[in-house]
């Protein structure tokens, strides 16, 4: 009986101990939902990058890291709110890697994540509307996706080096469609190119020539199809081809995929386009060091895993794993000066931050956060040769 | 030069399209007032029966493909096309003797039936995607156009293209030959002629002798086949996808209304009528008026009335604008 009392209590002290060095980070992410088949990869990249950091037993001292996982729904702002409410208030997290979508996402920052000065990583919120000019985030926000209001401006370099100046526009009826054709908009007038017309097609109709009517009476030398391959995108491009309308078209990330080729082969040769792509060596490594656990080419679930690193190299930096001491020291770690840092080298960071020295952050995803913390973005150029997408080079 | 690029351009985008969305419309729309003329009610399920329709002829049409066979440059959809129409045919006569003829037994008023064919509606709606599933559905084969873009500014040297789909073609087509013959049918026919005598006034021609049980079996069996043609025809055209059948009910009941429920010439009229307006009202005219008026007339804007997103509200005024001042429609329907 002794012995048992003794071994509680030894357990007890050794768990109140364990306690004590024990920080926990939400992952916050939509595993409900329109995005539930890209979450789990997500959700075990994030989770991934904080068992590196607790096997390796550097961060402060040997803390170990615990993730929370919650649900954003990715759609029902209300729940991700009360979801993120349970993060920091019952389960005690100290930053929040998530959401994904941008709507929940611009939720919790405002109602839960500002009032309580939490910080806040989200790997795929897109939305120009998230970028925080003027502070109104405390500072608490970063995200290691580009912003779309990015994407407008990779175009609008794109199409004005291909000698384009006079394009119409068809975007997809819903945020992400319009939020790319307005800042691409902005990106190219502001550039001295001309939009003729910047029109929405809703997803999944049966006909869109009357759409495709629209684009031609306004004309212009390519059309800009910011819609969904496995959509109304292709719609579109067929109605266009069809008619005579246009020959040429210039993709975004939502149409680059198989598909295309599969659906128009060598009848959009000519067409570019560009989505989120880097030939940064730590992209084949992140592959590498995930194996078989997870899908790592899973969209954004390499940005997951730089999203919960910098949370935790910060907290290293910072000395400190309250919210309020390391978020200024988010931006430090992610860009120059420093030695670069790649996947499976989070041990070695934690070691140089340790002693004193400086890092940057590159990560899966070739992170370089700019502006009011976002992702500068890398993205891919593609270009359609003989009905195959061919690389042209990474901006 | 220009007017004849205005023109061309006319063509394209307006003249072509509504003229093939017209067909299609029509056939939906003279099935819906067959069944108003004699059975003497709105059938809110036309719509998924068409659907129901085009999903046995697109089976059968992935079958013969399987099979390798094809019919060169049509697509194989028209060989298929009669198993479609007897499936159909099949499903109405059932639907008829479960669900309908209990009513008409028991003499309900055609409300009541409207409301029966909006539960047949939903019910048929499950079966087309439980069977072939809410996605989209390719089955056109066969030669894509007759006359297509490149080749036709190859051919003219004009500035502004011209194609005309081998679906189009094949629509209107289609259309013409099951008008003639259905018209001939009711016109000519001692059936046709004791269908309409049934419509014109039943208890006149029951007493002459007429079988009501035939009458309504041979109307059902006329829908079904127009049924499956117009939805075929618009699968061919555009993409088959069950709920943009659903979606049709729309246009294709403002088309029965406009021309004037239960008149047969009212159904095609008003098929033209809505489709033309669809199209024209949501088309942006910049191109055409550029080429048509001087230079300095031409426009700076689209010139477009409405945004192509209210394609289907405007079906939605002509409607109304008909039954506030017209009600029997432009062909003297019956009053709805």
């Amino acid at each position: 009986m002794k012995k048992l009392l003794m071994a509680t209590a030894a357990t007890a002290l050794l768990a109140g101990a364990a306690q004590a060095s024990e920080v926990k980070i939400g992952i916050i992410l939509g595993f409900t939902g329109p995005l539930e088949s890209i979450t789990p990869h997500m959700g075990a990249g994030a989770e991934m990058a904080m068992k590196e950091v607790t096997d390796s037993g550097m961060l402060l001292d040997g803390m170990t890291v615990t993730p929370v996982r919650a649900d954003s729904t990715c759609i029902d702002a209300a729940a991700a709110v009360v979801a993120a409410e349970r993060l920091v208030t019952a389960d005690g997290v100290k930053g929040i890697m998530g959401a994904d979508c941008s709507g929940v996402t611009g939720a919790i920052l405002q109602n839960v994540a500002v009032p309580n000065g939490m910080v806040m990583i989200s790997p795929s919120a897109t939305s120009p509307g998230l970028s925080h000019a003027n502070n109104e985030d405390n500072g608490l926000f970063f995200r290691t996706a580009p912003s779309d209001a990015r994407q407008g401006v990779v175009m609008t370099e794109i199409l004005l080096e291909e000698g384009i100046t006079e394009v119409a526009v068809s975007y997809v009826n819903n945020d992400y469609g319009k939020g790319l054709a307005d800042s691409f908009q902005a990106a190219f007038e502001a550039a001295g190119g001309k939009v003729t017309i910047n029109a929405a097609h809703e997803d999944q109709k049966a006909d869109y020539s009357a759409e495709v009517g629209a684009l031609a009476a306004a004309g212009g030398q390519r059309l800009v199809v910011a819609g969904y391959v496995d959509g109304g995108g292709s719609g579109i491009v067929r109605a266009a081809l069809d008619t005579g309308a246009f020959d040429s078209f210039h993709f975004p990330d939502g149409m680059v995929g198989a598909k295309l080729e599969e659906n128009f082969g060598t009848e959009i040769d000519g067409s570019t386009g560009q989505f989120p792509g880097t030939d940064s060596p730590g992209a084949a490594s992140f592959q590498d060091l995930v194996g078989d656990s997870f899908d790592a080419t899973s969209a954004f679930a390499p940005e997951s895993y730089d999203a919960a690193a910098l949370i935790m190299l910060a907290m290293q930096a910072a000395g400190s794993v309250e919210p309020g001491d390391y978020a200024a020291k988010v931006m430090d770690v992610a860009n120059a000066p420093g030695e670069q840092i790649f996947p499976g080298e989070l041990a070695k960071a934690l070691e140089i931050l340790k002693n004193g020295g400086d890092i940057d952050y590159v990560g899966a995803t070739a992170v370089e956060l700019i502006g009011p913390g976002e992702s500068a973005g890398n993205y891919r150029q593609i270009t359609f040769e003989g009905g195959k997408i061919t690389t042209v080079k990474f901006r | 030069m220009d007017l004849l690029n205005a023109v061309i351009a006319l063509a394209n985008f307006v003249i072509i399209p509504a003229i093939a969305y017209g067909s299609q419309l029509a056939l939906g729309a003279l099935g819906v007032t067959l069944i108003y003329g004699i059975l003497r009610f709105s059938n809110f399920a036309h719509g998924d029966t068409m659907a129901f329709g085009a999903m046995i002829t697109i089976l059968i049409t992935w079958w013969l493909q399987a099979a390798g066979v094809t019919l060169g440059p049509l697509p194989t959809a028209l060989l298929a096309l009669p198993f479609g129409i007897l499936g159909c045919i099949a499903l109405l006569v059932i639907t008829d003797r479960a669900v309908y003829r209990f009513y008409r037994v028991q003499k309900a008023k055609p409300v009541i039936l409207v409301i029966v064919s909006m539960g047949v509606m939903f019910i048929m709606n499950g079966i087309v995607r439980f069977v072939i599933g809410p996605d989209d559905q390719r089955f056109a084969d066969g030669e894509r156009f007759i006359i297509s873009a490149g080749t036709f500014r190859e051919m003219t040297g004009l500035a502004e293209p011209l194609a005309i789909r081998t679906s189009q073609g094949i629509t209107l087509v289609t259309a013409i030959i099951v008008v003639v013959v259905l018209f001939w049918f009711l016109n000519r026919t001692r059936t046709g002629k004791s269908m309409r005598a049934y419509s014109d006034n039943e208890d006149l021609a029951l007493l002459s002798g007429i079988n009501p049980e035939r009458v309504v079996l041979y109307t059902w069996m006329i829908v079904a086949a127009l049924a499956t043609i117009a939805g075929v025809l618009y699968g061919l055209d555009k993409s088959f996808k069950p709920f943009t059948y659903f979606q049709l009910l729309l246009p294709i009941f403002a088309a029965a209304i406009v021309g004037g429920l239960g008149n047969p010439v009212g159904a095609i009229a008003g098929g033209f009528v809505i489709a033309f307006s669809e199209v024209t009202i949501t088309y942006a005219w910049k191109k055409v008026l550029t080429y048509a008026l001087p230079e300095s007339m031409a426009p700076e804007g689209l010139v477009q009335l409405l945004s192509t997103d209210y394609k289907f509200a405007v079906s939605f005024v002509i409607l109304l604008i008909v039954l506030l001042f017209k009600p029997t429609g432009l062909f003297k329907g019956k009053a709805v």
